[in-house]
């Protein structure tokens, strides 16, 4: 099957998502989370695989099905200039949903309405006529965010919302997204590569590495007791204004590698400090015990279920390979 | 200008600063008037120091540094003073700064892929550095272009000097970047989100080798950063900057253990945590005002909690923070809110609780 210039952008991912949940995706850049993205959305054919949203499979090609379907899956996206068309008005954007489904009533309702939903993410009326690049970078992720929830979406999936805006803005639109999901009860897939992000707004979390999720389980697990040795790396590597200085951070070497030329064996074998020569050659799975989930020949199944994490390289406990 | 009378003002001891910022102010020409970008920025560090400068955008972070070499460009005007080393560097000459861009200040910036020249090879550039700062040409040049490239971790430099910067990942350019810095072996590095652009584990790769890099070379650093978990990981010190001044200054252990500005107190109850009970965000209401449009007195007085009659005054100058003498901060309500502490851990997580029963309510 794999060809020379086959780039598995996401290989063999599997997850689901229940009514209501946030499920967050993290991973560094190139790891697969916005090809997930996509695919989710059938904006990207699978090679193989399928997405099945409320019982019917996603269709990758733009038919009326699957334009009926996206009515009811929305993305926001990390660059909200890119995401708006400068030459409108918001509030034009914000009402073409209605406009390209033919629903919302007449163009005085359709304005109304998108009113209605500026107000609701905290845009000022006297902005309705504001084109993208008289806001600011917060405003104008209010924007998209109004833009998708103009069709009541049940999916919402969100790739790196809030990367590109300040602290204080990032914070307001985080705590807006988590009142509208409240209110409307939407799912969501949310890709950040910022765990602290993650942890703030998910119900579960799947760490990406080279296309594949290689742990996944309830957040505090997850952040607080990491299986795989990238997901202890990661955590480590995130900095905290809550004195951290000097701790036990693990700093891989090297970069992730170039997904057109995976590793052989575990994909993070090269990166990996504690790696051992199995892990050169055989693939690890996914397995999961309970709510949690890794893909690590060392983090092992512990006797009465659930999972040893994989040993801390401090700890010395293995010969790095 | 009105401040609370009982507030000491803010005096640094002119001690040893390797650069002292005093009231330097940036006016941009805007066709018919002017706007004021910054209004009187204090800023000073000592040699071997790392001054985390924080802010969100438009503070005026990087202005302040861009103003201080001279690099705005014929539409700002600069006032103010700005002494490196004993030498005051506002008013002088674009030939006369030459002799301190690149050379005794070194700049980074965020994104080092637009820094660098994408049809020149890595080593033409670092040897075109080498040259312009140290004299060094030729073979010697190279050699020692190959040599600042294993400094900072990249492996097989010699290969590497003959490559692009479109071969390279991201975090191998900001090396690169970062080596470019060190040919005109620095007394100060400005590093300008130096890791905002780079994925976790890179940019824990990338903070260990400048700070392995000051360690070695004692030069002083300037890190600017919105993060405020990069500040504390990096800064011995903290200016925290807000529309275009500086609003509380303090040890890095001070400010965020003791943050004494509403905007410092804000930005830190707004950073959602990897440790710690999950709770409801403390997000700062409104956004950040353009540089035309301030408030009258503190800048940050629409958005603050705390604003009272007072505060529409005048703007408020940095005053020491009650029983600190490294620590002080522009607001002139800092007695009354002082005893009012960061109500984070006291709050119970409400939103986990809603969450949850949320969750169940769609499963069952």
């Amino acid at each position: 099957m794999v060809t020379k210039a086959t780039l598995k952008a996401v290989d063999g991912v599997s997850f689901d998502l229940a009514r209501g949940e946030v499920l967050g995706l993290v991973g560094e850049s190139g790891c697969g989370k916005s090809t997930t993205a996509r695919l989710t959305l059938g904006q990207l054919p699978p090679s193989a695989g399928e997405v099945i949203f409320e019982g019917k499979t996603v269709p990758s090609s733009r038919t009326q099905q699957w334009r009926n379907l996206r009515r009811h899956m929305q993305m926001i996206y990390q660059d909200p200039l890119g995401a708006l068309d400068r030459r409108l008005p918001i509030i034009e954007q914000i009402a073409e949903p209605y406009t390209i489904h033919g629903i919302g009533g007449s163009r005085a309702e359709r304005r109304e309405k998108a009113q209605a939903l500026m107000l609701q993410v905290g845009l000022r009326p006297d902005q309705a006529s504001s084109y993208p690049h008289e806001l600011s970078g917060g405003q104008r992720q209010r924007v998209v965010i109004a833009r998708a929830l103009a069709l009541e979406p049940r999916l919402l999936v969100c790739d790196e919302p809030v990367s590109a805006l300040d602290v204080s803005i990032q914070a307001q639109v985080l705590n807006l997204l988590d009142d509208l999901r409240r209110k409307t009860g939407f799912s969501a897939l949310f890709i950040s590569h910022d765990l602290k992000v993650v942890r703030q707004m998910a119900d579960r979390v799947a760490v990406m590495y080279l296309g594949r999720i290689v742990e996944e389980g309830p957040p505090e697990d997850v952040f607080h007791a990491p299986l795989h040795p990238y997901t202890q790396a990661l955590v480590s590597a995130a900095p905290s204004i809550h004195g951290n200085r000097g701790r036990n951070r693990i700093v891989l070497s090297g970069d992730p590698p170039n997904p057109v030329n995976v590793p052989g064996g575990c994909p993070f074998h090269p990166r990996c400090p504690v790696a051992v020569v199995r892990c050169r050659t055989d693939v690890p799975s996914l397995s999961r015990e309970g709510d949690r989930a890794v893909s690590c020949h060392l983090a092992g199944s512990a006797g009465g279920g659930g999972f040893s994490p994989a040993p801390h390289p401090k700890s010395k406990a293995l010969e790095a390979v | 200008m009105t401040h609370s009378g009982k507030q000491t003002i803010f005096k640094p001891k002119q001690q040893d600063f390797l650069i002292d910022v005093r009231g330097l102010t940036v006016d941009f020409d805007i066709g018919n008037h002017y706007v004021r970008a910054l209004h009187g920025v204090d800023l000073s560090i000592r040699r071997g120091e790392t001054l985390g400068v924080v802010g969100e955008s438009g503070c005026g972070k990087s202005i302040t540094w861009l103003a201080v070499l001279g690099l705005l460009g014929g539409g700002a005007k600069v006032s103010g003073s700005a002494r490196f080393d004993g030498q005051e560097l506002v008013g002088l000459t674009p030939r006369q700064l030459t002799a301190f861009r690149g050379g005794r200040i070194a700049l980074i910036f965020q994104d080092p892929a637009s820094a660098l020249n994408p049809v020149h090879r890595i080593g033409r550039q670092i040897a075109e550095a080498l040259r312009l700062h140290r004299g060094l040409t030729g073979k010697a040049a190279k050699e020692e272009a190959r040599r600042l490239l294993d400094r900072v971790g990249i492996s097989n430099a010699a290969q590497r000097l003959n490559e692009y910067p479109h071969e390279l990942s991201g975090g191998m350019n900001q090396r690169v970047m970062i080596a470019m810095a060190l040919a005109g072996e620095p007394d100060l590095l400005i590093a300008d989100e130096p890791t905002t652009a780079l994925d976790a584990t890179i940019q824990a790769q990338i903070l260990d080798l400048l700070r392995d890099l000051q360690a070695e070379t004692h030069m002083a650093m300037a890190l600017i950063s919105h993060d405020l978990g990069v500040i504390a990981d990096m800064a011995d010190r903290v200016s925290v900057m807000y529309a275009g001044r500086v609003i509380e200054e303090a040890s890095a252990e001070a400010l965020f253990e003791r943050p004494a500005h509403p905007y410092t107190r804000g930005l830190i109850g707004a950073l959602p945590d990897i440790d710690g009970p999950r709770h409801r965000l403390e997000a700062i209401p409104g956004a950040v005002p353009a540089p035309s449009a301030l408030p009258p007195g503190c800048a940050f007085s629409d958005r603050c909690s705390h604003v009272e009659t007072i505060c529409h005054k005048g703007p408020p100058i940095l005053g020491l923070v009650g029983g600190e003498d490294d620590h002080s901060a522009a607001c002139v309500r800092l007695d009354a809110i002082e005893d009012q502490e960061l109500n984070l851990a006291s709050q119970p997580s409400k939103l986990v609780h809603q969450r949850a029963g949320l969750q169940e309510g769609v499963e069952a």
